[in-house]
């Protein structure tokens, strides 16, 4: 490795310490020794093992459930039910007042993605837990799945979720998707030489940690329970199981911080809040742990995106137009992909100044595995996408790719689409240091370039802005919102919560609150099916706010240490 | 049905009762307190499980527990010589052949297997003796460095 101190130096305290340096991890002689305590490392007397028996139908109202054979086999001693749960639905980040409570932790009567838990059962063995799940008969009346983001939202698509009440997030009370205006798009397509198109479609990828899922509870004498976890947002999965269970947080003691591979996937907080409601009503230790075909697929990957962008481009390279519809594919409940929904609005529209730019992007919602954070979501597919298509533009005008992009780099002083202006940019000086590398020759005028000129005067400026508001295309499931649900409990929607920019633990930035208050979403209401309306410009969308997931993505696409 | 086990864990006579059909993991694990075999996935896909059965590697969620009556078995944590680390865990140490640490002591046994039967591998021959345990953090490379670096490290010492 190789630090370019000469770059910028005149900016910079040189006198690192650590940086460049190898640093021992803290925790290695305990990795290679064997000492290190994972989770179901810690011997634990009296166990309780807890399996779930899981949806074999991606979509499907359940008729009924026969534990009776699960409950005669020895060694059982309870089954959990959607009836036991203290709080019927939750979402992780409703304890941050964003998002909608949206999934229930058993079955509340339908499923909504193959493998979601209907019951738990509660055995003296693994194995007598297994042999349970194996006897339990669920009897499924299967409903229309849809799969696609895009089918997701036309008119008639099944209704995948009756807590959100439509295919879509609705943002900030009354956006559909995540909205960036920046000057006018449609007319800079229209004077543009040309037009450049492409469609990006990620796959759902599984983290795969080496370790999955899982937790032990043992509950204490003084009514607390200890909870030795792989999460890895330790206070967020205990805070999130403390108001899953309606408990004070004082009552539960978190021990992790040991994680065999996370990657994202360890933050759902999926097991503990089942695990301690398990050690809750037994008064025993529980164990409930994935096992590897469970990781593989219930534990949420990062989701399917798919990109769709719209380039003008004038013949000198100049790129004067850029249109984005990002889809993300959330799988049946929300997790963390509203969140990543907005990440890859602030992403957009890369590390570029485009003085026109327009991007939408959803949260949709679909009968496939809920998906959630993992390794930039929102912005590496963003990025998939994004460079790809710098690629396809270069081709399209005959201009060499990295010249393209030091042509349409940010510079320090340009106004972004997101309406702060462009500090600390280096990715000229990145795709400098690539080329030299890669011995890829650069033009004279390339070569000499830099972040520090050019940018600002003009570039500064806001643009004038019709905001053309996107509207999703219908009102969808209509038919299937009626009859549900038969528990009797009730789709008890989460309450809708005000609108706040969340800060998941190990995911987020620096995120600070909203202060606009949101009218409550309302349910039901008729989807407006106007194609787009011109309003005068006032205040334009406001993505996310100022400095929001600023330092993950600006590392991503060059800017450089001050 | 149970069976009781007697077997050397790293230098040390122990003895357990299994149940029957109880695999060698779970007897390491849970009776007999060495957790430093791990379970990845327990159907013999990741080798985060392997120990060593009279010096060969065995995938320990695969193997029946009874099968190590009277027999030698080896963990990470016999790898060490009193307070002295093994050169393997020194390589690993030094050579950041560990991230989430979860598949290194299997990895550590497998590595292990190789340098005793052949104790100046080739690249290749290093890939093969892990070909099957995942590792889902490093990259594999580091791990593969570590190793061969061990083999010049022990070569030092036989001196
Ligand atoms: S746990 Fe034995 S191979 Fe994975
Ligand atoms: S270090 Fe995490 S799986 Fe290898």
């Amino acid at each position: 490795m190789r630090i370019r101190k000469e770059l910028f130096a005149d900016e910079r305290d040189d006198a690192l310490r650590l940086v460049g340096q190898p640093v021992r991890r803290q925790d290695i002689e305990g990795h290679v020794t064997g000492r290190s305590t994972f989770f179901d490392d810690h011997p634990v007397a009296g166990l309780l093992h807890l399996r779930c028996v899981r949806s074999s139908e991606h979509h499907a109202r359940i008729r009924a459930i026969d534990t009776s054979a699960a409950e005669r086999t020895p060694g059982v001693r309870r089954i959990l039910r959607y009836a036991d749960l203290p709080k019927k639905a939750h979402n992780i980040l409703t304890i941050f007042n964003f998002g909608i409570d949206d999934e229930p932790a058993l079955a509340d009567g339908k499923v909504r993605y193959r493998g979601e838990p209907i019951v738990a059962v509660l055995a003296e063995s693994r194995r007598a837990a297994d042999e349970a799940v194996a006897k339990v008969r669920v009897d499924y009346e299967p409903l229309p799945a849809v799969f696609d983001v895009e089918e997701a939202l036309k008119p008639g698509a099944p209704l995948v979720n009756e807590y959100i009440g439509r295919n879509w997030f609705r943002y900030w009370g009354d956006y559909d998707c995540q909205q960036i205006r920046f000057g006018d798009v449609e007319a800079a397509l229209r004077s543009a030489d040309l037009v450049v198109e492409g469609r990006y479609q990620m796959s759902p990828i599984e983290h795969a940690p080496l370790e999955t899922n899982g937790c032990i509870v043992v509950p204490a004498e003084d009514g607390r329970f200890t909870v030795y976890t792989c999460t890895q947002g330790l206070f967020f999965s205990l805070d999130n199981t403390a108001a899953q269970l309606k408990i004070e947080s004082n009552r539960l003691h978190f021990i992790g911080g040991t994680v065999g591979g996370g990657f994202g996937g360890k933050v759902d907080t999926v097991v503990e809040p089942l695990a301690v409601l398990a050690a809750m009503l037994t008064g025993r230790p529980v164990r409930y742990v994935f096992s590897r075909a469970e990781e593989m697929q219930v534990s949420s990957p990062r989701g399917a995106e798919r990109i769709y962008i719209r380039d003008g481009v004038m013949r000198d390279g100049r790129i004067v137009a850029r249109e984005i519809t990002h889809y993300h594919d959330a799988g049946a409940y929300s997790r963390l992909s509203t969140y990543g929904t907005i990440k890859s609005a602030a992403h957009h529209p890369g590390p570029y100044w485009i003085p026109n730019v327009r991007v939408d992007s959803w949260c949709v919602f679909t009968n496939r595995t809920p998906s959630s954070a993992m390794r930039g979501f929102g912005v590496t597919g963003g990025d998939f996408a994004l460079e790809s298509h710098m690629d396809a533009v270069a081709r399209a005008i005959g201009m060499d790719p990295m010249e393209l992009r030091i042509k349409n780099a940010y510079r320090d002083g340009d106004m972004k689409a997101h309406r702060k202006l462009t500090q600390g940019a280096a990715l000229i000086e990145c795709v400098q240091v690539a080329a030299e590398l890669a011995g890829w020759p650069l033009s004279e005028d390339a070569r000499r370039d830099s972040s520090r000129v050019g940018g600002g005067g003009e570039r500064a400026r806001i643009p004038p802005t019709p905001i053309a508001r996107t509207r999703a295309p219908a009102a969808t499931g209509t038919g299937a919102r009626a009859e549900l649900p038969r528990s009797g409990t009730g789709f008890a929607a989460g309450e809708p919560r005000r609108a706040m920019t969340p800060p998941p633990s190990r995911t987020g930035g620096t995120g600070s609150p909203s202060t606009r208050p949101e009218p409550e979403p309302r349910r039901g209401e008729p989807i407006r099916n106007e194609p787009e309306r011109r309003e005068p410009p006032p205040e334009p969308p406001r993505p996310a706010s100022g400095g929001h997931g600023a330092i993950r993505f600006s590392s991503v696409f060059g800017s450089r240490r001050r | 049905m149970t069976k009781a086990v007697r077997l050397e864990l790293n230098g040390s006579p122990v003895a357990a009762v299994a149940e029957g059909g109880e695999n060698l993991l779970a007897l390491l694990r849970e009776r007999l307190g060495d957790t430093s075999p791990k379970a990845g996935c327990l159907q013999g896909t990741c080798g985060a499980c392997t120990v060593l059965l009279d010096g060969e590697p065995v995938l320990a969620c695969l193997t029946l527990a009874e099968l190590a009556d009277g027999r030698r078995v080896t963990t990470v944590r016999g790898l060490q010589d009193g307070p002295r680390l093994h050169p393997l865990q020194e390589a690993f140490m030094d050579g950041f052949a560990a991230q989430c640490g979860f598949c290194t002591p299997g990895m550590l046994i497998a590595a292990k297997a190789l340098l005793d039967r052949e104790p100046n591998p080739t690249r290749e021959q290093v890939i093969e003796a892990i070909a099957g345990n995942v590792c889902r953090c490093t990259g594999y490379t580091p791990i593969v460095e570590a190793i061969l670096d061990a083999a010049r490290r022990l070569a030092g010492r036989r001196g």
